[in-house]
């Protein structure tokens, strides 16, 4: 116990915790029972029912309350002495600067996303705070410590990029469940009930080479006039899997090397006898609770209803027949556009939506089925739709006791007991915990190194918009770009922008790079990116260039960062096992097009554990 | 208790254990539901075990401690509520299963009053696993042999944490499993015995691998020490240490073996604590034991045999396979 803090170290520390759900409940209790006294918990999250299973500090009465106030209120019922305040809010905005996280001693990280965690990790160095970075998947998990200009940054390491697919391969030849559900995802359900007025990279192919339909299809998904949604949904039904496949189909081409799908048109599905019914009043297979759900009154809850109930449809854990797709298809169009009209034109989809998995399960499932690919269950379907990461209690309470235990340490100000550890499935060399020596800095890590980059792109056809959410917001990580040439500022955000100069950048953001004023970027021009809040500032150099391939198509690159974008599957050297490290599965956020998870059913990327340069460098501490 | 007995879940279960079914699929939490769980001995690696075992969703959780609470059991115990340390009268087991009952309502939460010991022997037929926290190695050998002699498999669990030290002994007999053991591989299904206390003591230690956990040695040591000297466990203090130490030396002698740093330093540390656990600690033993435990009663993932330290200072959680 040497390594570690005394009593009054603990009892006079100060953290943060960022994050009151898998791993923030579990954390929070074990601080207190060591003894620890002024603890903050920043959780913008509110309680849902999936949480109960290990979130122990909550209750089913708790749904819908703040994680963060519901957690202090629990943990003070077990230590009512101690000093925990709770910020119902976002850790990203701006109220937590670096100012804010200067009173701190540690800062605790269990968070489930990629962007929090690179904010965190930046706001850390600027303040200088030792962070706790932490994450679990099933019954992986792993702790690491950060500390500025002693061991790596939380972004020194690349981070498996999110799965995304070709958009030809979604709209034209899937060939993997996971491209059907990324298709009824994006595709029917955001024409159907989504911002029609939203561009989508899927539109353009949508339906093949023939530019007539093209213009068709804008106005082909409005109801029309005097058209009943029963009407509406067989329309749309023929049209998506029906007519679409026989349009793909006459590009014969394509077929070649790949086998034909086959359309799929209502007719072909009911009997006579079922058709007759089916205009009646939607018969269920089974026959019973026929029109039970037609009489349902509009609920204020939409997130209740449901298709499947009314059509007999019990197990989520049981693959529909192809008949009860199109049931279940019919049956959800229609009940969005009875009972939820005011929110359709601006659904998004929501994993803890009922009636919008349904739809996505039996879209993707009736595409599926056209293109000869296994379908799915609706438990299954709603997992890789939603990205939802698989979790249990106990690895949680594990990984929260280990970066207790390196919280510990680094008061003790032994900073070189450190350590990461990994948690694992399967032992390796006996090793369920497994520690390891943390790497020094990554000096060629442009966040804490600020080593520049290279961004090669085609300045003549890519904007400052997109430089600013793709390569700012998305690749670099910066909650609050300000993108300057030299001292021009060509774009700044925040809540803090004057309207006047908010106008002015506005005005900019749609200009392509070439023909920026005063000094237009092009071949060899030098841009800092930086957060101001972040305290996060970093160059790029501009490189142009035409020759993007297809799956390219931001026409931009970012060069130096090859690490971050690499995915990677390999076994690590120095173990027995394939270590699945815990990742940001929900670095796939909900509202990017196409980027999805790898695998059929199990949202885990996998990375190996010595994915560093040099294997030697990572050992075991014996 | 509301058991499906179809292979459907009830809407609740679904809902609630989402996250979990995706980790070990319906048919595990299917069993899970059904499993029968007894508890003697509470203290905060137990408080951690009930914990994961209520939230997981196993059928019944009955916990047996007549010991009357006090702020002493609060100190590494999240069961124990500051107010209920006032309500006089009250059993640690009582206080527990109040409050671990909470977290789940689908499990059933109940109290056993009395000693193991003195129960009638078929007492234990209506359980699946039986976890003994800190207990003295008579008992702990008493309990496992009981256990053994039912003619239905009761599992058994022994674990305790000493300062930053945590050790658990695992004795489920057999145990039939499917696991993946690799990412890729198909799911198999595959066997596993294990051996009762009493035969795992009779290994020679100079037998083990020149690499196995200090702290097997270290527990043995202080088991046999506080036994000898018939001590409560746990009730060491500094002053015990050179005692601790001489016998500890004699103890590895006679079975091959020399004292080294690493063992004396685990001593030193168990012994200056006394009944002291950390809670961090706690937290990672109460994990592996809440997981082993659900892996045996799911038949799902391969269970680890026959015991786990965790060491706080090396950081390292290791298994042992110690069996004649």
């Amino acid at each position: 116990m040497s390594a570690m803090a005394d009593k009054e170290a603990i009892e006079n520390a100060k953290v943060l915790m960022v994050g009151a759900g898998g791993i923030g409940c579990e954390l929070l209790k074990t601080l207190v029972l060591t003894g620890f006294k002024h603890i903050h918990v920043i959780d913008m999250d509110t309680i849902e029912v999936s949480n109960l299973n290990r979130q122990f500090l909550f209750r089913k009465r708790h749904v819908g309350q703040s994680k963060a106030q519901v957690a202090r209120e629990a943990v003070l019922r077990f230590r009512p002495d101690v000093d925990i305040v709770a910020h119902h809010a976002n850790v990203k905005s701006p109220q937590f600067g670096v100012g804010y996280f200067q009173q701190f001693n540690l800062v605790l990280n269990g968070l489930d996303n990629l962007d929090a965690r690179r904010h965190v990790n930046r706001l850390c160095l600027a303040a200088d705070v030792p962070l706790v970075e932490s994450g679990t998947t099933g019954y992986l998990g792993q702790v690491t410590v950060h500390m500025k200009g002693t061991t790596e940054c939380y972004e020194c390491q690349p981070k498996p990029a999110p799965k995304t697919y070709p958009v030809c391969t979604i709209t034209s030849t899937p060939s993997k469940p996971v491209h059907c559900i990324v298709w009824a995802k994006d595709l029917p359900f955001l024409k159907l009930f989504g911002d029609k007025s939203l561009s989508n990279d899927l539109d353009v192919r949508s339906s093949g080479a023939d530019s007539s339909v093209e213009q068709e299809e804008a106005s082909f998904f409005d109801v029309q006039d005097g058209e009943s949604s029963k009407a509406y949904a067989a329309r749309v039904f023929d049209r998506l899997f029906g007519q679409n496949i026989d349009i793909a189909l006459k590009n014969e081409g394509a077929w070649k090397e790949r086998r034909k799908p086959t359309p799929l048109y209502l007719d072909s599905i009911w009997t006579s006898e079922e058709k007759y019914d089916e205009r009646a009043d939607h018969g269920s297979e089974n026959g019973h609770e026929n029109g039970s759900v037609q009489e349902e009154k509009p609920k204020d809850d939409g997130a209740a209803l449901s298709a499947m109930t009314g059509l007999g449809l019990k197990n989520p854990q049981e693959i529909w027949s192809v008949k009860d797709n199109a049931r279940v298809f019919l049956e959800t169009v229609r009940l969005f556009l009875d009972n939820r009209k005011e929110e359709l034109g601006r659904l998004t989809f929501d994993k803890d939506d009922q009636l919008a998995v349904e739809f996505v399960t039996a879209a993707a499932n009736l595409r599926a089925n056209s293109f000869g690919i296994p379908m799915q269950t609706m438990f299954d379907v709603k997992g890789i739709a939603g990205n939802i990461i698989h979790a249990i209690a106990t690895t949680n309470a594990i990984v929260a006791g280990l970066i207790v235990l390196e919280a510990l340490k680094l008061l003790g100000k032994d900073r070189g007991a450190s350590r990461m550890t990994y948690c694992l499935e399967h032992a390796s060399r006996k090793l369920l915990l497994m520690p390891c020596e943390m790497d020094v800095p990554n000096p060629k890590c442009y966040v804490c190194s600020q080593t520049p980059l290279v961004l090669e792109v085609n300045t003549k056809t890519v904007t400052l918009r997109d430089v600013v959410n793709k390569i700012a917001r998305k690749k670099l990580g910066a909650s609050f770009p300000t993108i300057m040439q030299g001292y021009n500022v060509l774009c700044e955000t925040g809540d803090d922008i004057d309207k006047h100069s908010a106008a002015i950048y506005e005005a900019k953001l749609d200009t392509k790079l070439d023909a920026l004023t005063p000094v237009p970027l092009v071949n060899g021009v030098e841009i800092t990116i930086e957060d101001l809040q972040q305290e996060f500032s970093c160059i790029v150099h501009v490189k142009h260039r035409e020759d993007f391939s297809e799956e390219e198509d931001d026409q931009m690159r970012l060069g130096g960062l090859e690490l971050l974008t690499a995915t990677t599957t390999v076994v690590a050297k120095d173990t027995d096992v394939a270590l699945k490290a815990t990742v940001d599965v929900h670095a796939a956020s909900l509202d990017e097009d196409l980027v999805m998870i790898d695998g059929e059913n199990a949202p885990v990327v996998k990375r190996k554990l010595e994915e560093r340069q040099e294997p030697s460098q990572k050992r075991l501490k014996t | 208790m509301a058991e499906p007995t179809s292979g459907l879940l009830t809407e609740q279960e679904a809902a609630v254990y989402d996250r979990q079914i995706r980790v070990w699929g319906v048919d595990a939490q299917r069993r899970l539901s059904k499993a029968r769980v007894l508890v003697v001995g509470i203290y905060g690696v137990i408080a951690e075990a009930c914990k994961n075992l209520v939230l997981a969703g196993i059928g019944s959780l009955t916990l047996m401690d007549d010991t009357p609470v006090t702020l002493d059991a609060a100190a590494s115990n999240f069961l124990v509520y500051v107010d209920e340390i006032q309500n006089q009268g009250k059993s640690v087991a009582q206080v527990c299963a109040d409050a671990v009952g909470d977290y789940n309502p689908m499990v059933r939460v109940q109290v056993q009053q009395g000693n193991i010991l003195e129960k009638p022997i078929e007492f234990l037929d209506d359980y699946d696993v039986v976890i003994l926290g800190r207990s003295s190695l008579s008992l702990r050998k008493k309990v496992n042999a009981l256990c053994r002699s039912r003619p239905q498999r009761v599992a058994f669990y022994a674990v305790d944490v000493r300062s930053s030290c945590g050790n658990l002994f695992i004795d489920f007999q057999t145990c039939t499993f499917k696991s993946q053991k690799k990412d890729d591989d198909k799911e198999l299904e595959y066997s596993k015995k294990t051996c009762s206390l009493e035969e795992s003591l009779s290994v020679r230690w100079n037998s083990l691998p020149k690499r196995a956990s200090k702290l097997f040695f270290a527990t043995r040591i202080v088991d046999e020490f506080e036994q000898r000297e018939n001590r409560q466990p746990g009730q060491l203090t500094s002053s015990d240490l050179p005692a601790l130490i001489a016998f500890g030396t004699e103890r590895l002698q006679e079975q091959g073996l020399a004292m080294v740093p690493a063992i004396e330093s685990l001593l030193t540390k168990i012994a200056e604590n006394g009944t002291f656990e950390l809670s961090p600690v706690c937290a990672i033993m109460g994990g592996v034991l809440g997981q082993e435990v659900l892996k045996l009663l799911s038949c799902k993932g391969e269970p680890i045999q026959n015991y786990f330290f965790f060491d706080a200072s090396d950081g390292k959680g290791m298994i042992e396979e110690v069996t004649p």
